[in-house]
């Protein structure tokens, strides 16, 4: 009895108990809770398992980067709304970084008016729903005129209800060479930045960095594409009937999901920006402009590295937060992960699989783009002891 | 100059002080020369932060030019050509912004389908919301009674919104709609979740590993994930969940999606403040013999969540620009309702009117919390401050 008292006051032993109890509990509740669904499920003749992804999905789809027809499976559905949810996101994760970067920066002008605009930018934005956002964006885009009386906005360029229209070059196999000579290029020029530091840190001597890494991108695809003799001819959209034809075109849904997104995020990044580079103690620029640097060495050598310290993490979460904000497509109707699950979902009736699957998608998304921008910090995070 | 032979720095002294002397200007004790400015004082401001540099004169012409093109178009649309009032006819043939839609549909907009005679009880309960909001921002009225007004008060708003009692006609709550919703949700969401994030920062410091983990799998799981996808959860898999016979109504399941989700934000917020605590307050509290919940309650809790308030109320506006989302899962919520007003063929048109009504609706809450978290922050600071 004492042995028993003395056991169920040492803190261990308590641990283990109280944990005990809560994986029980867990589990109990866990287990009711299946059991419910299976009932309910078995109720409503609705089968259970992954076996529907294999079944013919029977939807069409109104965008999609890889081949799709109603009559392939829910799986390559799912694969087609994966992939529209990672472009969309892609797209609009540089163009929020672009216009973000901007617009923190103009917040921070000397000027004051240019101030002032960024803080009413930022300010909007925030300040309303996305969703709401989104909405306005895509009427708008519903709302443009229709093909026959389609905005030009720039000469080739046209905006309608349809979506938007612009050229693009003729296909020719010399573009496949300019393009892997750029990818040369830049690997080329990543070399020689490395190269150009360490020649620096050992004979203390400097290098024409910056001429030599901006030539090794520009020279090797303008020389593949005079060399392999390559068209430089653009297939020009034309009103054809009540419609463009050629060219190549952006949905209405993925125009407005793309400007929506970017435009909300923007204005979170504007204001990380601005605190990282707040954060950077006005000494630094002091003690830079001491040195004899100049002032874009001084941006580039003392207060990005700093400011990107400060950046990095909460650049992250904003990234992750776009991502899972183009979910925010269902409501406009551009089939991303979100709309396609939601429509195998209804046709099967199995939810529980289908959103199972979705969340599992996103946290793999999470998961990635977390590792790399963790990968990026700990590059760019000060070494301490 | 002295008849002396002054040593060099005497000299150089010397001379420096006697030519300022000649100025009109008095040397100021650094040496630093100061001028007074000269001119009208706004056309300085001016020449200092608008025109200092070529570059910002530019930028400054630029943005001008862009005010002269985008304000009076503006104007003209919002103010000057604006219909007021009056049918739809009125507005086809104005240039301006048709605010008669708002006239028209505002009540549709506020209060959805809720029955129209009945429409001031959303009002007044709405009122009484907002009024309470206001008073909880007031730092004096900061203590137990506060608890016990806002119980009083959402029982109120209980009471007014479905009726039933005291003389009022029932109001089944799927035919609420509009703002009430939207306010409603994002608050008792936010109360919801505030006890579980404590929970779950808590689980997530805690040394037992079973629930440790626990804790983190589920904020993880909650924040990698979109709001949609846990909005379809409540709404497709939470009946599936429940014994037969068992429904749980479109709104609670909503508003449990909603919690749980902020209350996994949350957590993380109050983990901040939980490890902004020095190590010695926990090592102290051991050492006064205090038992775990003890040190939890007394110690540790009444400086972290001091430290997280301000990140509560950020987490709040994004929780009230969130609510908008429930729109997916088919609840009728202010942006549902200004989504509905601009379906009607008559006003179909307007739609741009309708939006920057409920887009100014919105901005007006989140951006009046936004600058009160700010001040919070302020507040904050000015003790931890030296």
């Amino acid at each position: 009895m004492t042995n028993l008292i003395q056991a169920l006051n040492s803190a261990r032993v308590r641990g283990w108990l109280y944990q005990g109890i809560f994986l029980a509990g867990a589990l109990a509740v866990a287990g009711y809770l299946v059991s419910n669904t299976l009932t309910n499920l078995a109720n409503r003749g609705v089968a259970t398992g992954f076996g529907f992804l294999e079944r013919e999905a029977g939807f069409e789809i109104g965008e999609s980067l890889m081949n799709y027809a109603a009559s392939d499976t829910y799986l390559r559905a799912l694969v087609v709304g994966l992939l529209n949810t990672l472009s969309v996101s892609a797209a609009a994760v540089v163009l929020a970084t672009v216009l973000g970067v901007a617009v923190g920066v103009a917040r921070l002008s000397s000027n004051w008016m240019v101030g002032r605009f960024a803080a009413v930018f930022v300010e909007t934005v925030r300040n309303v729903p996305l969703l709401l956002q989104l909405v306005v964006w895509y009427t708008i885009m519903n709302r443009l005129p229709s093909p026959r009386e389609a905005l030009e906005v720039v000469p080739h360029v046209f905006l309608s209800n349809r979506g938007m229209k612009f050229p693009v070059l003729v296909d020719h196999p010399g573009h496949g060479w300019t393009f892997l000579a750029l990818l040369a290029g830049i690997a080329a020029a990543v070399a020689i930045v490395r190269y150009a530091r360490r020649h620096r840190e050992a004979t203390g001597k400097p290098f024409p960095t910056l001429p030599a890494a901006v030539a090794a991108v520009v020279l090797p695809p303008v020389a593949v594409f005079v060399a392999t003799g390559a068209p430089l001819a653009f297939d020009v959209p034309a009103l054809a009937g009540f419609n463009f034809e050629g060219g190549g075109s952006i949905t209405p849904e993925f125009t407005a999901l793309l400007i929506g997104l970017s435009v909300y995020t923007a204005g979170f990044i504007a204001e990380i920006v601005r605190s990282g580079i707040l954060a950077v103690p006005h000494g630094q620029t002091e003690a830079g402009l001491a040195l004899g640097l100049s002032p874009v060495q001084i941006l580039r050598l003392v207060i990005l590295p700093q400011a990107l310290r400060v950046i990095v993490p909460p650049l992250t979460s904003q990234y992750l937060n776009l991502t899972k904000n183009s979910s925010l497509a269902v409501a406009i109707g551009y089939p991303d992960l979100v709309s396609v699950t939601n429509t195998s979902a209804n046709q099967t009736g199995q939810v529980v699989e289908a959103v199972a699957m979705m969340m599992a998608v996103y946290l793999v998304i999470s998961l990635c783009i977390a590792g790399f921008m963790n990968w990026y910090n700990r590059r760019v995070a000060l070494v301490t002891r | 100059m002295s008849k002396e032979v002054p040593t060099n720095t005497t000299a150089w002294a010397a001379s420096y002080e006697e030519e300022p002397s000649q100025a009109s200007v008095p040397p100021q004790p650094n040496g630093v020369t100061a001028l007074k400015p000269l001119g009208w004082a706004p056309v300085n401001w001016a020449k200092a932060n608008l025109f200092d540099t070529p570059l910002n004169t530019g930028l400054t012409v630029l943005c001008l030019a862009i005010l002269w093109f985008s304000v009076p178009p503006m104007v003209n649309w919002l103010l000057l050509n604006a219909v007021w009032s009056g049918s739809s006819e009125a507005c086809r043939e104005a240039a301006g912004a048709c605010w008669s839609i708002i006239a028209v549909k505002h009540r549709l907009i506020f209060f959805g389908t809720y029955p129209y005679e009945e429409q001031w009880r959303p009002f007044l309960a709405c009122g009484l919301f907002v009024a309470m909001l206001g008073v909880s921002g007031v730092r004096a009225f900061w203590r137990p009674a506060l608890a016990v007004a806002w119980a009083l008060v959402l029982v109120g708003m209980g009471v007014l919104m479905w009726g039933g009692v005291l003389g009022l006609t029932y109001v089944a709550n799927d035919r609420w709609g509009g703002l009430p919703i939207t306010l409603m949700l994002s608050v008792f969401a936010i109360a919801l979740a505030f006890p579980l994030s404590i929970l779950l920062a808590l689980g997530r410091q805690s040394s037992l590993p079973a629930i440790r983990t626990f804790c983190i799998g589920f904020i993880e799981l909650m924040r990698g994930v979109p709001l949609v996808s846990v909005l379809f959860m409540a709404s497709v898999m939470f009946p599936l969940f429940l014994p037969e016979g068992v429904t749980v109504d479109k709104l609670l399941r909503a508003l449990a999606g909603l919690t749980l989700f902020t209350a996994a934000y949350l957590a993380e917020a109050v983990r901040g403040g939980l490890q902004a605590i020095p190590k010695g307050q926990y090592e102290a509290a051991d050492a006064l013999g205090l038992s775990y919940w003890q040190k939890t309650r007394l110690i540790v809790l009444p400086q972290a969540l001091r430290i997280v308030i301000p990140p509560i109320v950020n987490q709040f506006i994004s929780c009230f620009k969130d609510t908008s989302l429930v729109t997916i899962v088919g609840l009728y919520d202010l942006l549902t309702a200004a989504t509905v007003a601009t379906t009607d063929p008559e006003w179909r048109p307007y739609f741009a009117e309708v939006y920057v009504f409920a887009g100014m609706i919105f901005w007006l809450f989140c951006f009046s919390m936004s600058r009160y978290s700010q001040w919070l922050e302020r507040l904050a600071n000015r003790y931890t401050r030296r």
